[in-house]
């Protein structure tokens, strides 16, 4: 029996929840061996607010203000799947101009989304100048909301039904206008990070996931489709007006932290192929549908008539919930964002389960970083791009 | 009484020698102290610079209230630290803690001992010169290392071992590019090897006679300087802020000093070595032939070569300001890679080329 000569002295280092790389408040347990990381253990739940439960007892359109702050930076896909979870379940029709709307918002909002990835990935491999180079664009993005919805980020915008406000007036050449602008942009942070050979040597080969572990794993969105799968739930599940459009389903076969890069970036251009196309063939008409103001049970209500849209004050819509129960999902920019709804013949979700894709996603971290270099820790937590905010819900 | 007057003149007398070497030994300390100062001023411009700069990179506005064009944010940052409490670990090794710093700063301060700023305007030209800096900047690692270990913290503790790692893996190559310049003009006095460049003007500086020296001495002196493609022992993406991570008050003000201190003594080094020190450097035109050489001539003149030294500085400041506000962080075995495998061949074979044909033209 040889003893080795050199004991191997690890050094446990607790990174979080107080930690400026750690996207909020995710704390890691990292074993290291020097520089080389030998496990490395997620400890979640910092933020945790019981989400799923106060859905319990609150209306949807009581909870709709709250749903914001799952993930608090893609605000208006967490709106999209609150109310198409209860619409999927009474099978509510919605307008041709509310759906446009919703494309439209929903592909803003993932590319605000995008672009507040792109910064903080960056600032986590060391360069801080493009989370500089973000905000300029994403300021407009959020210009372009606050002008439709009133607020900023915590828009409270979707209704069962629609939307809560018609697009104001102008607003489409304004947007029109940021995608010109934007698509220059994306140019520009291309021409600047892509072919770094830093940047390159950081995240080439850092964080490989393969197609078949990405399926086992559950992951969805970018870090799915960088591993060589198309799945875009866009495509795959024909939700809101996504089929009258023409555009691809961004993906790359690497599977490596640039190649979940390279999709970002991709996605962002297609949005605005997306944003384009919707804003050009925008239909008129109403932006809600007013049936779904009333309580299931009244019949031939006034709340329909032509005169209705015109009173100065609504009363409060109501919805029920019939006993039925259904999976809703959207694609969020993080992946599939979905909601496992229970309903109880009652105004209040009987459950409502929230599927975030940062949860999921982020699964997959400590077996990633094992055996990679310390710094590639932030290198593959910035690729895989959580919220703590719907992480710990 | 007349004893007693004689002696108190004697003793007046005594005294007033006294005073006299007191006031001689003032004098002597008299350049220190202008170089102190002087030293001090540029490294508020470069606070000042980095942070225009950086903002002008960003497409920010930078300082704007503390004084004209926020000249004075670095006096009013320095004044903060000053008066911030000082806090120490309280399972730190304090002495340690408290020396660290201290060690960092005087050893570089040390450095500006031999950089001449103009022609006979140095504080000591010695004729190890260069040298000295040389051996004197690898003493700063040991104080960075001595505060990442007293912090008792594991972030501090692995900065200051990528600090120490860093700075003996990037001092081969920049002590091969010295020595290579030191055989071409002779001499390893920094004013003998500004001398040498003197003579042909623009075309006279060592950065066309050694071109690959020139950039690997730049990459290892923004290695040492611990900036940005280099700045692993304060990466605040993965060990918070490296070894400084417990200090605060002046001792972090300190550290502070120290990375641009440091980043100063490399650009004048720069200069020095390179880019032909305190010469006008436009061939065949001499600024100051027409004039008897009067004093007025020579205090003007004097004024001319510490600004042209500086100019040239502050070329290379910009430089490398750029650049830390440009590139992502490299990683640490990327960073041991880039000096062990690339820099210290690449130096090696640059310094045997240079010894060859001084040995051919001999």
């Amino acid at each position: 029996m040889s003893l080795p000569l050199t004991r191997k002295d690890l050094m446990i280092v607790n990174m979080g929840p107080q930690h400026p790389s750690m996207h909020g408040v995710l704390r890691l347990i990292v074993t290291l061996d020097g520089e080389d990381v030998i496990d490395c253990e997620p400890i979640l739940g910092y933020l945790h607010r019981g989400m799923e439960k106060i859905a319990e007892n609150r209306t949807i359109i009581q909870y709709l203000p709250y749903v914001t702050r799952w993930d608090y930076l893609a605000t208006m896909f967490t709106e999209a799947i609150t109310v198409n979870a209860p619409e999927f379940l009474e099978n509510i029709q919605i307008p041709q101009r509310a759906s446009y709307i919703r494309v439209i918002m929903l592909e803003l909002s993932r590319i605000a989304s995008h672009l507040l990835w792109l910064g903080p990935f960056m600032a986590d491999l060391g360069a801080q100048t493009p989370f500089f180079y973000i905000f300029r664009e994403r300021e407009l993005i959020y210009d372009l909301f606050e002008a439709a919805t009133g607020m900023r980020m915590m828009h409270n915008y979707f209704r069962i039904g629609g939307v809560a406000a018609d697009l104001p007036y102008g607003w489409i050449d304004k947007c029109l206008d940021f995608c010109d602008y934007f698509l220059r942009g994306v140019i520009e942070y291309q021409q600047l990070i892509t072919q770094n050979p830093i940047f390159l040597e950081r995240v080439e080969g850092v964080g490989f996931i393969s197609g078949e572990e990405a399926v086992n794993w559950g992951l969805s969105g970018p870090m799915l489709r960088a591993s060589g799968i198309q799945w875009d739930l866009r495509k795959v599940d024909l939700y809101e007006s996504y089929n009258q459009f023409d555009w691809k389903v961004q993906w790359q076969k690497e599977g490596d932290s640039l190649a979940r890069y390279l999709v970002r970036i991709g996605e962002m251009r297609e949005s605005i192929k997306i944003i384009q196309q919707a804003v050009e063939k925008i239909p008129g008409g109403p932006y809600e549908n007013l049936e779904v103001r009333r309580f299931k049970k009244a019949k031939n209500s006034e709340w329909n008539d032509f005169e209705y849209r015109f009173l100065g004050k609504k009363p409060s819509p109501n919805f029920e919930l019939s006993k039925q129960e259904l999976y809703a999902r959207v694609e969020a920019p993080k992946g599939e964002l979905g909601i496992y709804l229970v309903g109880d013949d009652s105004l209040f979700p009987w459950r409502w389960k929230i599927r975030p894709p940062g949860f999921i996603n982020l699964q997959i971290l400590p077996q990633l970083v094992k055996k990679m270099k310390l710094a590639d820790i932030m290198t593959i937590l910035g690729s895989i791009d959580i919220i703590m905010g719907e992480v710990d819900r | 009484m007349i004893i007693d007057r004689v002696q108190v003149e004697a003793i007046n007398s005594f005294s007033n020698l006294e005073l006299l070497k007191e006031v001689y030994g003032l004098i002597w300390i008299l350049p220190i102290l202008t170089l102190l100062l002087g030293i001090t001023i540029e490294v508020l411009v470069i606070v000042w610079l980095e942070r225009e700069i950086s903002a002008s990179i960003q497409q920010r506005i930078g300082p704007e209230y503390a004084g004209p064009l926020g000249l004075l944010q670095a006096i009013a940052d320095g004044t903060k630290l000053l008066f911030k409490e000082d806090i120490l670990p309280s399972r730190g090794d304090i002495p340690l803690f408290s020396i660290g710093p201290s060690i960092a700063v005087i050893s570089i301060l040390l450095s500006f001992l031999v950089i001449p700023l103009g022609y006979r305007f140095v504080l000591a030209d010695l004729s190890i010169g260069v040298f000295l800096w040389i051996a004197i900047s690898s003493i700063a690692p040991i104080g960075l290392l001595m505060a990442g270990y007293s912090s008792n913290n594991k972030y501090s503790f692995l900065g200051g071992l990528r600090a120490a790692a860093q700075s003996i893996s990037y001092e081969i190559p920049l002590t091969f590019c010295v020595l290579a310049i030191s055989l071409l003009s002779n001499s390893l006095s920094t004013v003998d090897i500004v001398e040498a460049q003197s003579k042909y003007g623009f075309f006279g500086w060592n950065l066309w006679r050694q071109p690959i020296g020139f950039l690997v001495f730049l990459i290892s002196s923004l290695a040492e300087c611990e900036r940005l493609p280099f700045d692993l022992p304060e990466a605040e993406e993965e060990l918070v802020a490296g070894y400084q991570t417990e200090y605060s008050g002046i001792k972090y003000g300190l550290f502070y000093l120290v990375s641009y201190l440091n980043l100063l003594v490399s650009s004048l080094f720069v200069t020095v070595l390179y880019l032909g020190g305190w010469n006008l450097s436009i061939p065949y035109i001499s600024f100051f032939g027409f004039f008897q050489m009067n004093k007025m001539v020579g205090i003007l003149e004097m004024t001319m070569s510490i600004f042209i030294t500086l100019t040239k500085a502050y070329l290379f400041l910009f430089i490398s300001i750029t650049i830390r506000w440009t590139l992502p962080r490299m990683r640490m075995d990327q960073l041991l890679n880039l000096g062990w495998k690339f820099l210290l061949p690449i130096s090696l074979g640059n310094l045997l080329l240079t010894t060859s044909f001084q040995l051919v033209s001999l």
